[in-house]
This record gives structure tokens, sequence and C-alpha cells, in this order.
């Protein structure tokens, strides 16, 4: 499934989508960034609270398909322009980290 | 490709919020020689962490980078206070990382672990006072 689908899906709000098209497998939860690194795959939806301008390089090095920020956390507006910039799919959601896994869980086959 | 391609970076220590600049220019070269996605990976993923050890633990450095036919090595070197253990600091968890940084997502303490981990081979050579060199190697 692509990542703008999911994002339909799951009422996300889009902050950055420089390629919606992208396919996305499998789901990172996380907010240590040498964790994600060290965890996340290639292609994964990564759910975080942590909105620094950081996790835009930590998203481009580990290759997640998208960033999606949980519990309603809001990123300055430079983080969206660097992720517009490097080419990362950056959402919002009000959900909770949990929320969002399960319902990927359902879509994500 | 038979001349080795040698990248060659200085690392901000002042400018925390275009840390790891280094690596994203690194990973855009490795991908216009046509590395493999998997290598690009291993190799950004461990320059990175190096790099942000650099601005957070060592107030910069410099970082190059030689590409050769067979493997990619990486080279950090910082004139910051140096590890006093290096066996303690490769330990998962390890850190020393103030709290303004650890708000900030860092301090883990799985920087040279995951360093370790996506790369071939890992030599670190540091002195207290003087600094810390490491070499990282990705085969190809
Ligand atoms: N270049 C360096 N100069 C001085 N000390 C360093 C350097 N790199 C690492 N260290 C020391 O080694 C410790 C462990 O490093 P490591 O990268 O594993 O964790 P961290 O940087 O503290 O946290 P994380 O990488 O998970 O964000 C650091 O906390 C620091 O004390
Ligand atoms: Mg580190």
């Amino acid at each position: 499934m692509t990542v703008h689908e999911m994002a339909k899906t799951l009422e996300l709000t889009p902050l950055s989508v420089t390629d919606g098209e992208r396919e996305f497998s499998g789901v990172y939860i996380g907010d240590l960034l040498s964790w994600v690194m060290g965890r996340a795959k290639s292609d994964n939806v990564w759910i975080t609270i942590m909105s620094n301008i950081n996790i835009v390089a930590v998203a481009s090095l580990a290759d997640v398909a998208c960033i999606i920020l949980a519990e309603g956390v809001t990123v300055d507006e430079n983080v969206r322009t660097t992720a517009e910039a490097k080419g990362i799919n950056l959402y919002s959601s009000e959900k909770t980290a949990y929320e969002l896994a399960s319902m990927l869980a359902r879509i994500d086959v | 490709m038979n001349e080795a391609v040698k990248l060659h970076f200085l690392v901000d220590g002042e400018d925390f919020t275009s840390a790891g600049q280094a690596s994203v220019q690194v990973k855009k070269s490795l991908r216009q020689l046509g590395i493999s996605p998997e290598i690009i990976r291993k190799v950004s993923i461990a320059m990175y962490e190096g790099e942000i050890n650099m601005v957070i633990h060592a107030g910069g450095g410099e970082a190059d980078v030689v590409i050769y036919e067979d493997r990619i090595e990486i080279d950090l070197i910082d004139h910051g206070p140096g590890i006093a253990n290096i066996d303690l600091a490769m330990q998962e968890g390890f850190s020393t990382a103030p709290d303004n940084i650890r708000s900030l997502g860092f301090g883990a303490g799985m920087g040279l672990p995951n360093m370790k981990r996506y790369t071939d081979s890992m030599k670190i050579d540091s002195e207290l006072g003087k600094g810390t060199r490491i070499l990282m190697t990705v085969n190809l």
C-alpha cells in the first residue's frame, strides 16, 4: 500500500508529502533516535512524538517511508520545510501511537 | 571505478540543527555512484552516528570518506575530550549525554554499538584531552 493511501485511511494530517506513491511495509515506534537508526527498517512507517529538526535526517538515513507524529504533536515550520526539501513524507495525527499502530496492523499486509 | 573517490567534510560543533549534513551528502554521493541501497544505508547510518557524536561530545571534527573498488572507509577525527573507557562506551545504553541533548532524542547510548553493527570493521583510537579517531570500513 502507498503512503498516500495509508494516510487517507488513518485520516492523517499531511505536513510534507514529497512521495505519496512510495510503498510502505512494517512499522517502527520510538523516540530515541539511535534506537530508530539501529532498529527501524527501510520502508517502515515511523511513529514518534519527537518533533525536533533531527528527525528529518534520521528518517532520510534510516530510509523510512514516512514519519507520523502521534498524540497531536506539532512541528516548527522549519522542520516541515526541511522535510519537504529533503524529500521526507511527514504527517501528524491526534491518535496515540497505539491507535495508529493497531490501524496499521489491519492494513499492512 | 578505477580511481578511489574521496569526500572530505568539516563537521560544525556549534550548529546542532544542521548536524547530519555530511552523512546526508555521503548518502547522495553513494547513490550517484550506483552503490546498492543496503550498503548506502549501512554507511550513512554509521557515519551519522559518528558525526552526531562529534557534535555532541567533541565540539565538531572532520570526516573523510573514501570509496574504493572493494570497500568504503569512513575516518572521523576530532579534538574533543576523548573517551575515558572505550569498552564501557561501546556498551549499549552507556551515555554521558546531558539532559538538554537527551530531550532531543539522543543519549540512548546506542550510537557506537550501531556503528559497529553496520560496519565490517571499526577501530577507535582515543586519548583523554587530545581527541578521538574512529576508522570504519564497509566491504562492497
Ligand atoms: N567523539 C567522541 N568524543 C568523546 N566522547 C565520545 C565520542 N563519541 C562517543 N563518546 C562517549 O561515548 C558515549 C557513548 O556513545 P554513543 O554514541 O554510544 O551514545 P550517545 O552518543 O551518548 O547516545 P546516542 O548515540 O544513543 O544518541 C558517549 O555518551 C560519550 O561519553
Ligand atoms: Mg551517539
